[in-house]
């Protein structure tokens, strides 16, 4: 690893990173990164520092790293060289253009999706090493702009959207009304004190997918679920400042999530199809509190459809009869281990499952988690080039069958979207609750 | 709240309505609600499409209102709900609408007699709070986070002040909100503004600010404190000092504050709900001592027991000498009173009620998906689908219950020697 480090511009103009950094000075730097390192990290960061051998075996986790024809620069060792090593070793002398490059790569090449991890042989968990250095642009005022407007929005509205205290209670009154439509007597209850589940989702889906909601609301009808939903804050389980590295924030944000479940005395929260939020409320926000373990048991929409077809509380129709591939989150996947869980789900909604290779804790990433997505237009290319190795994977499944690509995460949908549209894969993308509701039994 | 010593105290039990009954009645029933002294049941009642009804005691409000939602006693006894006719909504209050209507109401408020009601407005997408059904002059573009002092004469909400644009997050940081209280915003502005606090006399208000993304620090009236912290939480008034009382985070680690001066000693891995005790003598929190263990603090000494996934709903008694708190291990609930818990294990506990003169305690509790009261420890004989809150006498030697057996709901007046033994 000689090579020097590799400028690569936005795309577009970013004000939050050209902004930030055109107020940094070398002290303020150096200040931040030992506060940061001195005051933040301890023996995790040290013993990884320190472990590393170099050797490079992570470069062939890296779905960027593969999709630039194995450019050392896209390596996940490559990315800690051109971040925290050289914070480290110049002992935070470094300049602003350094971090500039440091919060491009940490911020829109890395999407902390742990694969490499599992590639080196000393379980180095580089993705945390890129969180270290998101911190520090994060208190350095760096973050690229459309990340850091979500931040905002988290701050204000406790939701990622900009989603006002009115329209969240009516979305859910509007869906209740939609869905009554075809269930008479459907209801989403709000506010239930002391009902089973209390469901949660992320902020798009009032925004822009309110028809999720819907779907949501018709599989627990059926299922005879006791269920909740809040019309308070709190209903939000998503967490971008969990990736800009607005630690305070991101607790925040849980605080929030978890005491309105408290509130309600429900005995579990079900979350929607979201990989990033279950990192949040399962690993990082729920400890950042001092919380070992969710406070109230999490359980992801894959583990609760699970749960709702093994017990036969829903009954399938007739399965859903386009070929489908299974894309592995890696936040439920890697970071959960719901894996085979999902593909129980899959066979009982679908005739045919085509296993996309590599595949379970070995899928690639969508390129779009870890808030790479968030960071917006800028780097959309950024994103669909860094994942041409997904293209190539999906393709395969495609030639042998797939038509349909189901991934049970937002960002996955999203990131994926734009893959499959930009490389021509040609596969339809779906939720699990869009094939569990079409194929499943409802009342006459 | 209504004066308890004029409710019917005496032993035996009131059969108020079976919901059994509602529901041949009505297309569905939704989760009742009891009043207060126990003498009202009610419930939102489904007609038909678009058709729905105030169900009390078997008896429909006049009304048939589109879409009702929210049904709620307020302390003083009446029963109030948000309604919506021809796409307007407006609070009901015991079947009488308000004269407003609005584009929406969320999130109502009660003073603590009941008697003022405070809620949330969206109009014509302005933004603005009302006090029993009157709306501030002044509305904003954007508002969260509301308070009602205690007596129900004012009320404050976070509110946008300066205008931003989307993804401008520079403009944002600059502060652009900031507190409105009866509708007349501080003349400062922060970046973030949470979780306001009024104290007893109504004239103060203390708020979490963020002065930028990394300073937060505590506003009282708009004035922010001199220090800053990495992070707080929301503020409380010492009933004492008339100071401003926050959890504030140093080192990575959290304490207690008041008008920005260190007050506790101990630094704890999470510190939050403070409370003070009636006489305003004793400062108690919930905390975690190390890493994912929690207890309660009371003026800095924690309890030594401690529970494994949080502690939450600290309650003093009367008298100031006791504190009561809810504890769960994995699926099990406790109630533990003064570091001590109470023998048995629940599915869920609700807030525990001390009795006037603070010698017992009580509280809803939920097993096996039926519903009980546990008093000192010991628990009622009967299971029911559904019960409230336990409310003792004046004299806290008897305990009005309310709860559905059999879709039969009654109003129960025990001995609390009945449950105690």
């Amino acid at each position: 690893m000689s090579e020097p480090a590799k400028t690569d511009s936005p795309q577009a103009p970013d004000i939050g990173l050209s902004s930030g950094i055109a107020r940094l000075t070398p002290e303020k730097i150096e200040k931040v990164i030992n506060d940061v390192i001195k005051g933040e990290t301890g023996a995790r960061l040290h013993t990884y520092v320190e472990t590393c051998i170099h050797c490079g075996l992570c470069s062939e986790a890296c779905h960027y790293y593969l999709s630039h024809d194995n450019d050392p620069h896209f390596a996940p060792v490559g990315k800690v060289k051109q971040t925290i090593w050289e914070m480290l070793r110049k002992k935070g002398k470094v300049s602003p253009e350094f971090m500039q490059q440091a919060a491009l790569v940490a911020h829109t090449q890395c999407n902390l999706c742990k694969r490499c991890a599992q590639y080196c042989p000393f379980g180095i968990d580089i993705a945390y090493l890129m969180t270290v250095v998101r911190r520090v642009i994060h208190k350095l005022g760096c973050t690229p702009q459309y990340i850091q407007d979500t931040a905002h929005s988290h701050s204000v509205m406790l939701n990622q959207m900009w989603v006002k205290g009115d329209e969240w209670p009516d979305t859910l009154q509007w869906q209740e009304e939609e869905a009554q439509a075809e269930i008479p007597t459907l209801r989403i209850p709000l506010e239930k004190e002391g009902a089973d589940i209390m469901y949660s989702v992320i902020a798009p889906e009032p925004k822009f997918q309110a028809q999720l909601i819907y779907q949501a609301a018709v599989i627990m009808d059926v299922a005879g679920v006791d269920w909740t939903m809040p019309a308070t804050t709190g209903w939000d389980n998503s967490d971008m400042a969990m990736f800009t590295g607005d630690y305070e924030l991101m607790g925040r944000l849980k605080r929030s999530h978890f005491e309105t479940a408290a509130r309600l005395r429900v005995k579990r929260v079900v979350m929607g199809e979201c990989g990033h939020a279950f990192r949040s409320v399962y690993d990082m926000g729920n400890r950042w509190l001092g919380w070992q373990m969710p406070p109230i048991p999490i359980v992801h929409a894959i583990d609760f459809f699970y749960e709702l077809l093994k017990e036969g509380k829903i009954k399938i129709a007739k399965k859903f009869d386009s070929p489908v591939t299974l894309h592995d989150p890696c936040n439920v996947v890697r970071g959960a281990g719901l894996e085979e869980k999902a593909r129980y789900v899959a066979q009982q909604l679908c005739e045919e499952v085509v296993e996309m290779t590599p595949n379970r804790e070995h899928n690639y990433c969508c390129c779009a988690g870890g808030g790479v997505i968030n960071c917006g237009p800028p780097y959309k290319m950024t994103r669909i080039q860094g994942n041409r190795i997904k293209a190539e994977q999906l393709f395969a499944a495609k030639t042998r069958g797939a038509r349909t690509l189901i991934t049970p995460c937002h960002n996955c949908h999203s990131g994926l979207h734009d893959i499959v549209h930009h490389y021509g894969v040609g596969l339809d993308i779906k939720f699990f609750g869009d094939i569990l509701y079409d194929v499943m039994e409802k009342p006459e | 709240m209504e004066d308890r010593s004029s409710w019917d105290w005496e032993v035996g039990t009131k059969p108020i309505a079976n919901l059994n009954d509602w529901k041949g009645k009505f297309r569905w029933v939704e989760e009742p609600s009891a009043g207060p002294d126990g003498e009202k049941i009610a419930a939102i009642v489904n007609l038909d499409e678009g058709e729905f009804q105030v169900c009390v005691n078997g008896e429909p409000w006049e009304t048939v209102f589109e879409k009702i939602w929210h049904l709620r006693f307020s302390p003083d006894g009446r029963l109030t709900a948000l309604v919506s006719e021809m796409g307007e909504w407006t609070m009901a209050i015991d079947g009488d609408p308000w004269e407003g209507r609005f584009g929406y109401l969320w999130e109502p408020l009660f003073s603590a007699d009941g008697k003022n009601i405070a809620i949330s407005v969206q109009q014509d997408m302005a933004y603005c709070m009302a006090l029993n059904g009157q709306l501030w002059e002044q509305t904003f573009v954007n508002m969260t986070n509301t308070a009602i002092s205690p007596d129900g004469t004012h009320t404050a909400a976070v509110v946008q002040t300066k205008k931003f644009g989307e993804a401008e997050i520079q403009k944002f940081q600059e502060g652009c909100f900031s507190v409105a209280v009866d509708g007349k915003p501080w003349d400062q502005t922060f970046v973030n503004v949470w979780n306001m606090a009024f104290n007893p006399e109504g004239d103060k208000v203390a708020a979490e600010v963020r002065v930028s993304l990394y300073d937060y620090t505590i506003s009282v009236n708009g004035k922010p404190w001199n220090q800053t912290f990495p992070c707080v939480w929301e503020p409380i008034f010492n009933p004492a000092s008339g100071g401003a009382v926050a959890p504030v985070r140093v080192q990575g680690k959290w304490t207690l504050a008041e008008d920005g001066q260190l007050i506790w000693r101990g630094r704890y891995v999470q510190l939050w709900q403070q409370s003070y005790s009636p006489d305003g003598q004793r400062l108690a929190a919930v905390v975690a001592p190390k890493y994912g263990r929690w207890t309660a603090a009371v003026d800095d000494q924690p309890w030594s027991m401690t529970f494994q996934d949080m502690v939450t709903d600290l309650q003093f008694s009367p008298d100031s000498k006791r504190l009561a708190a809810l504890g769960k291990n994995g699926p099990a609930w406790k109630v533990s009173v003064d570091g001590s818990v109470w023998p048995d294990t629940f599915d869920m506990v609700w807030k525990p009620v001390f009795s006037p003169d603070s010698t017992h305690l009580a509280a809803k509790v939920e097993r096996n998906r039926k519903y009980t009261i546990c008093v000192d420890g010991k628990i009622w004989a009967r299971e029911c689908e559904a019960v409230w809150d336990p409310v003792f006498s004046p004299a806290g030697d008897k305990l009005m219950i309310r709860a559905v057996e059999d879709g039969q709901y009654n109003r129960y007046v025990i001995p609390v020697t009945e449950i105690t033994g």
